[in-house]
């Protein structure tokens, strides 16, 4: 059962006893309220006032707030948004990420050092607020979905973690390819990248999930509030609870004087901004603890 | 490692533990750099078009994105305004500066943001340090893995969901409020309370990242030799005599490494939580030197004292971060880029 090495003394009953409940508590804080948040966007109306706020006991379940929803409107367009620019971000920065970390991979090759450093630098200061936003609105980009996904469509971080990758591969694997005249597009293609599963999940994950959670960059460079992605609003009904305009709730009253949307709708809302990450996040998961970070942060 | 928090793009925003890797690599670049000698530039050229073809895409983005940006900030030196353009706008020297010197809510902005930092320093950079030895403790795998995906997890949530899931907890209509209310106390809204808001944030904090923190400390705790531990305890050392003597020096370099890069960004405070509920919770508390830049700027119009503001930070940021460095590569460690 247990794998202490054999000169360890065994826990005390209380010290093990106390270390359980630390632990018990530690992950309790972490589920208890995505339990909460998921059951009360299940519950009715009626178990949703009877408990006065969230619903910790399951009472009456219905799955009213979400067909509400996803009857189309703001909630339906913004998940719709945010799905796409993040399918379309993610295959963006991801494929242009393991290309340059492949093309960077090879210390030697020509402007090899320069390039790299160029890359490298961008570690030590961003260009700042402003000068981003005038640089996005100089290139028309305002308004427009590429605002959301070009920015910061490459992590220095990212691409360097996944060339510390691609150099640890030794030579001899794809020396044999090369000599046979493979091109690097095709040795990357068919040797390098099956090689690199975890890594790509990983980064992958990482970029999708930066994209998904992306908040900020719609704020500042969407003015039309058509186009916001589900962060955005999920902070305006949620955060600051207002109300949900035509459609949402109902009722066809004048946005503003419509009353917020009920909580388990609120909640709804909530538990679609989770659920992608809940439902992804397993799958990579386990190629975290396959030490493929900690290789990185190493070098 | 010193990105600009307010860039949020999709930034695969490991924290600090980042930089570790680059010196190597660039220590690698040198010196198998001599492997390729002096071949000719038509030749190189020939036998590396296809790599310097894959990474210009990157490269591109990372010119337009991140270097062409820099230009922008010339804005810091002229009266702008967005109908004119840089190109027209009047040049007036110091004076953004100037004004900014003797701005109060500038320096405002800039307390908030050291003392938060100061804050975080001592009630958030422990917490994963200790949750990665009692994780360590964990002896059975499958329990551990479990438990590390578990606290792994709210990194990867955004700060808007943070946010909401504790004003769901904390807030004036929330569980804690709900609860107290039961039993008949009056209920408290911790997330418009700008007293508590210190310890509100850094609770954020703990709980979206302190798991995700734990990585890099239990890596080192890893890499510890088991055998200084049998040694220890044949020799009567009790676990707590083990814990002090053996686990907490295997640390001692990533701690003290880390604890130099996080005084390097000590300017950076993150954005978006901040941005979130700076409007609940009141400027006094929640202003920090990036949400001031931005409201400056983009909601009061003075597009050049907000630039000047932003390019002060990052230059004193900058400075840190290279102070930082050198006491890191003092105390032997690798910082984020090579000693030259």
């Amino acid at each position: 059962m247990t794998t202490l090495p054999p000169w360890a003394e065994r826990p005390s009953r209380a010290g093990a006893f106390l270390k359980g409940l630390v632990l018990t508590l530690i992950v309790a804080s972490v589920l208890f309220p995505i339990y909460m948040v998921v059951l009360t966007s299940l519950s009715t109306q009626e178990t949703v006032s009877q408990a006065g706020g969230l619903v910790t006991v399951p009472g009456e379940l219905s799955f009213a707030a979400y067909e509400e929803l996803f009857a189309g409107g703001v909630v339906t367009r913004s998940v719709l948004v945010s799905l796409g620019v993040t399918v379309v971000g993610t295959a963006i920065s991801l494929g242009v990420t393991v290309l340059a970390a492949y093309g960077l991979s090879r210390p030697g090759s020509l402007l090899h050092r320069p390039l790299l450093f160029l890359v490298l630098l961008t570690f030590l200061f961003g260009p700042g607020l402003i000068p981003n936003y005038l640089l996005v609105s100089s290139l028309g980009l305002i308004d427009t979905y590429w605002s959301l996904i070009l920015p910061g469509a490459v992590t220095a971080f990212n691409l360097v973690v996944m060339r510390a990758f691609f150099m640890n591969i030794p030579d001899e694997v794809t020396d044999s390819a090369r000599i046979d005249g493979a091109s690097e597009f095709r040795i990357l293609r068919r040797i390098v990248l099956p090689m690199s599963k975890g890594v790509t999940a990983v980064i992958g994950l990482f970029y999708a999930v930066g994209y998904w959670n992306s908040f900020f960059n719609a704020v500042l460079y969407l003015n039309d509030n058509a186009k916001w992605p589900l962060q955005v609003v999920l902070r305006q009904y949620v955060l600051q609870g207002q109300s949900l305009i035509v459609g949402q709730t109902g009722s066809s009253t004048i946005a503003g004087q419509a009353p917020p949307p009920s909580l388990a709708i609120q909640m709804a809302i909530v538990v679609i901004a989770l659920l992608p990450v809940l439902f992804v996040y397993p799958f990579v998961q386990r190629h975290f603890t396959k030490g493929v970070i900690i290789g990185a942060i190493k070098g | 490692m010193l990105r600009d928090h307010v860039k949020t793009g999709p930034a695969g925003d490991l924290t600090s533990p980042a930089g570790t890797g680059i010196s190597q690599d660039v220590a690698n670049g040198a010196r198998r750099t001599s492997r390729s000698g002096r071949r000719p530039f038509g030749a190189r050229l020939r036998r590396d078009w296809q790599l310097l073809l894959m990474a210009l895409p990157a490269i591109g983005l990372l010119v337009v994105f991140h270097y062409v940006p820099l230009l922008g900030n010339v804005i810091a030196f002229q009266d702008y305004s967005p109908y004119v353009g840089i190109a027209d706008s009047p040049w007036v020297g110091l004076d953004n500066f100037h004004w900014l010197l003797f701005d109060e809510s500038f320096w405002d902005a800039t307390l908030n943001t050291l003392t938060i930092t100061a804050f975080q320093l001592v009630f958030y950079f422990p917490v994963p340090i200790l949750l990665a030895i009692l994780l360590d403790s964990v002896v059975r795998p499958r329990l551990r893995l479990f438990i590390q995906g578990i606290v792994y997890m709210p990194h990867f949530f955004s700060w808007v969901l943070v946010v909401t899931l504790f004003q769901q907890m904390f807030g004036g209509a929330g569980l804690l409020s709900q609860t107290l209310r039961d039993h008949g106390y009056q209920g408290v809204d911790l997330m418009t309370n700008p007293d508590t808001f210190l310890m509100l944030v850094t609770a954020e904090t703990i709980w979206k990242d302190a798991g995700w923190g734990t990585i890099i400390f239990l890596a080192a705790l890893a890499a510890i030799n088991q055998n200084l531990y049998e040694a220890a305890a044949v020799d009567g050392a009790s676990r707590w005599r083990r814990l002090w003597h053996i686990t907490l020096p295997g640390l001692r370099p990533v701690v003290i490494l880390l604890l130099i890069l996080r005084l390097g960004e000590a300017l950076n405070v993150g954005f978006e939580q901040f941005f979130l509920q700076r409007d609940a919770v009141g400027r006094d508390a929640a202003e920090v030197l990036d949400t001031f830049v931005y409201w400056r700027t983009l909601l009061t119009g003075e597009w050049s004292y907000g630039a000047a503001a932003g390019l002060v930070k990052g230059l004193v940021g900058l400075i840190l971060i290279l102070i930082a460095n050198k006491v890191a590569h003092r105390f032997g460690e690798q910082g984020i880029y090579k000693r030259s």
